[in-house]
């Protein structure tokens, strides 16, 4: 039995954690929950941010620098990425939507190994983010301590722009019916082109917010893409908050069970999504029928 | 077929059986083969010989997490097949004798193993049948090596293993037709177990962190053994999913161990992932790190800062150039053609290019069991390679070789950019080779 101390850190590292896979899940489920696509890019998107984030800090040292110009070639990539192959299977079913974003990510994935090599790269933690802060009996990253709080306001300010503008709104009402959209005199094409480049940026700055803590190599992005999908089964596919409350759960479930035996801690995240696929299918926040 | 006279001419396929029986065994005999091996045709032989070439199947993982020690270890045989058919310096060094192999041409394919056992053997499996690959070789994984072997023992047809350190590569799951060269976990750590328990002291705490796989498992069962005699306990063992990104949970339950000593068994990007994280969470400052065996990459990716006062072990180092004349006629070459030192992953496939082509030499035929026979019989007749003196243990097809320990120097000691380690020893591997039969392997027949 592990004892109160170890418990109590990893119920907070459970927590930080928690946070991390929410956001790299909010991109997923930006672009599922509002435009129906299964995006299998995920992972690799996310790894293009972070190898974004290497060049930027390798050429300048500024992380700053590294997350505004990370996130605009996000965008560029994400705006490309939707006008030359997403927009062309917004009615398509879902498992050509899976092939085309699976292929896609082969091709980001063997293009950055092309360029950069198979070897890993390094990004060093920002200044602000060096050391170990203590709370009490925790010894803890400073910098996964500061990324709770980043986290917690890229992931508010996510969600205002996407569910308390029109925009939303108007990318839901368009999958229903574009045409209908379009006879109310709104751009559709426009809104699923920025609500679909968010979701990439979304997926990119997760990747940038990651790569001082993991090793940047091309391969990176595929178990986040995995954690990520749990992540949105269990909150609910397509579901803001749902993709938070399951970023959540997922980091204390991986955290708590480690507190008792590590070798079980994805055993049991699996575990628990099967249970909650039979019991709700939905998943927490999911409402039956969509997506 | 039938003449119509009421008697069965042999057909043209028992006429060539015969044939090619009668000129195998010739050949055997001509060369004092200890045994005549029935020599009907067996796996891709004489299929795979009859030409002016032959060809090797290799497959490494180019994709996936150890793509970086994949693509070294493809650059290490490109370079070895590249000497051996030019017949030139390098190549008669080691021994050999004009061009190619037996005067035959070396052909080959490189796959993409994906990290994959399936993918491995799936690509081995198209050399085999459409290329009569008459060897295959190649892996960055000992479960991919795992599969290989089996493959190579069901089709007869040589497969010069790894890389690959876990112990039942040439234990429980070793097979007739499967020869390693590189130390196995075994080896590795009765080799650096004393050498750490001397520096660090008696009665020490250690932390392990074990990726969830044969390898894994190898390691820590053999490192524990090893430093035993030490009075060396485990203070926490965390095993952990070979998917793991995010060590966070398992270096917590580290950093919150009295452990003196954090034994790091993750390979490659893993090895270089957790070491990070371990570093964030300060277990690298409160405990000592030891890598039983260091990634290629390890110290380029993490830096000298990083690996500077690290004890571990590595199948070869460019620094064994001072000691061996083919290393260093192997560092020239490749740093010549690739612009940086080779690392051990590009050496296994050198090594045991090079090992493969004198024993066909030796046994004068491509024929798998006379090779076999010749690899096993090398403890008579060591071959002199990158490593010294070597040969094959007839009883399990591990190479008994010396292993480096070696200790990560301070950034400021370096004298050039691949200046990592320094050599603490050169264990023999006579000294720290396992007891035959204590990994229980039990070679299937040759033929």
């Amino acid at each position: 039995m592990p004892s109160a101390p170890l418990l109590l850190s990893q119920a907070f590292n459970g927590l930080a954690l928690g946070t991390l896979l929410a956001l790299v899940s909010s991109g997923l489920t930006i672009i599922l929950g509002t435009l129906g696509v299964l995006n299998f890019a995920h992972g690799a998107l996310f790894m293009l941010g972070a190898y974004a984030m290497y060049v930027v800090i390798a050429h300048t040292g500024s992380f700053l620098l590294g997350i505004l110009v990370g996130a605009m070639f996000m965008l560029v990539v994400g705006v490309l990425l939707e006008r030359i192959l997403i927009r062309l299977f917004y009615n398509r079913p879902h498992e050509d939507q899976i092939l085309v974003t699976f292929g896609a990510s082969i091709v980001i994935v063997e293009a950055v190994r092309a360029v950069f090599g198979g070897n890993s790269q390094h990004v060093p933690t920002p200044g602000w983010g060096e050391g170990i802060a203590r709370i009490g009996f925790l010894f803890y990253p400073l910098y996964r301590l500061e990324l709770i709080g980043i986290i917690a306001a890229l992931l508010l300010l996510l969600y205002l722009i996407l569910y308390r503008t029109s925009i939303g709104l108007v990318v839901r009402a368009g999958i229903e019916d574009a045409r209908m959209v379009g006879i109310l005199g709104i751009n559709v094409q426009r809104a699923f082109l920025l609500v679909f480049a968010i979701g990439v940026v979304a997926a990119g700055v997760s990747g940038m917010l990651y790569a001082p803590i993991v090793s940047v190599q091309p391969d990176m992005g595929g178990n986040f893409l995995v954690e990520a999908f749990v992540v949105i089964v269990i909150g609910g596919l397509g579901s803001y908050p749902g993709a938070v409350v399951g970023g959540l759960i997922a980091g204390e479930i991986i955290s708590i069970t480690s507190a008792f035996d590590s070798a079980y801690s994805d055993v049991m995240l699996y575990a628990v999504m099967a249970l909650l696929l039979v019991l709700r299918p939905q998943g927490l926040f999911g409402s039956e029928g969509r997506v | 077929m039938d003449d119509g006279s009421g008697r069965t001419a042999l057909d043209r396929r028992q006429l060539l059986q015969l044939g090619l029986g009668a000129a195998g065994g010739l050949t055997l005999a001509g060369l004092g083969a200890p045994e005549a091996f029935a020599a009907k045709p067996l796996g891709t032989w004489p299929a795979g010989t009859k030409g002016k070439s032959v060809f090797v199947g290799v497959t490494t993982p180019l994709t996936g997490a150890y793509s970086a020690d994949g693509k070294d270890h493809e650059l290490g045989y490109e370079l070895a097949f590249a000497e051996i058919n030019a017949g030139g310096k390098n190549a008669h060094a080691w021994g050999l004798k004009g061009k190619g192999v037996l005067g035959k041409h070396v052909r080959y394919g490189i796959a993409d193993s994906e990290l994959k056992p399936n993918v491995g053997v799936q690509a081995q499996t198209q050399f085999i049948q459409r290329e009569k690959a008459i060897m295959i070789t190649g892996c960055v994984s000992s479960a991919t090596a795992v599969a290989l072997e089996e493959l190579a023992q069901r089709e007869h047809v040589l497969n010069m293993v790894g890389a690959s350190g876990a112990n039942e590569t040439t234990g429980k799951d070793c097979q007739r037709y499967g020869f390693r060269s590189q130390p196995s976990a075994y080896m590795a750590c009765k080799a650096l177990g004393p050498i750490v328990g001397k520096h660090y002291g008696r009665n020490k705490k250690v932390a392990y962190l074990v990726p969830d796989y044969n390898y894994g498992h190898s390691v820590h069962q053999a490192f524990a053994e090893f430093t035993k005699p030490y009075g060396w306990t485990e203070a926490s063992k965390q095993v952990v999913p070979l998917s793991a990104s995010d060590y966070s949970s398992a270096l917590l339950n580290i950093a919150n161990s009295d452990a003196d000593i954090f034994v790091n068994i993750e390979f490659a990007a893993a090895a270089v992932n957790s070491t990070k994280q371990a570093e964030q969470f300060g277990v690298l400052k409160k405990m000592k790190l030891v890598v039983p065996n260091i990634s290629s990459f390890q110290a380029r990716d993490l830096g000298a800062k990083l690996m500077e006062g690290v004890y571990g072990t590595l199948d070869w180092w460019w620094i064994l150039e001072d000691k061996f004349p083919l290393s260093k006629n192997f560092v020239t070459a490749f740093e010549a053609k690739n612009h940086y030192r080779p690392s051990w992953g590009a050496h296994i496939g050198y090594l045991q290019t090079y090992v493969w082509a004198l024993a066909v030499e030796r046994a004068g035929t491509f024929y798998p069991p006379a090779v076999i026979k010749a690899l096993e019989a090398s403890k008579a007749k060591p071959f002199e390679t990158t490593l010294g003196k070597v040969w094959y243990r007839a009883e399990d097809h591990q190479m008994v070789r010396p292993v480096p320990v070696v200790l990560g120097k301070a950034p400021g000691a370096m004298k050039n950019k691949d200046d990592y380690f320094d050599l603490v020893d050169l264990v023999p591997g006579e000294d720290v080779i396992n007891p035959p039969g204590l990994m229980g392997c039990k070679l299937g027949p040759a033929v």
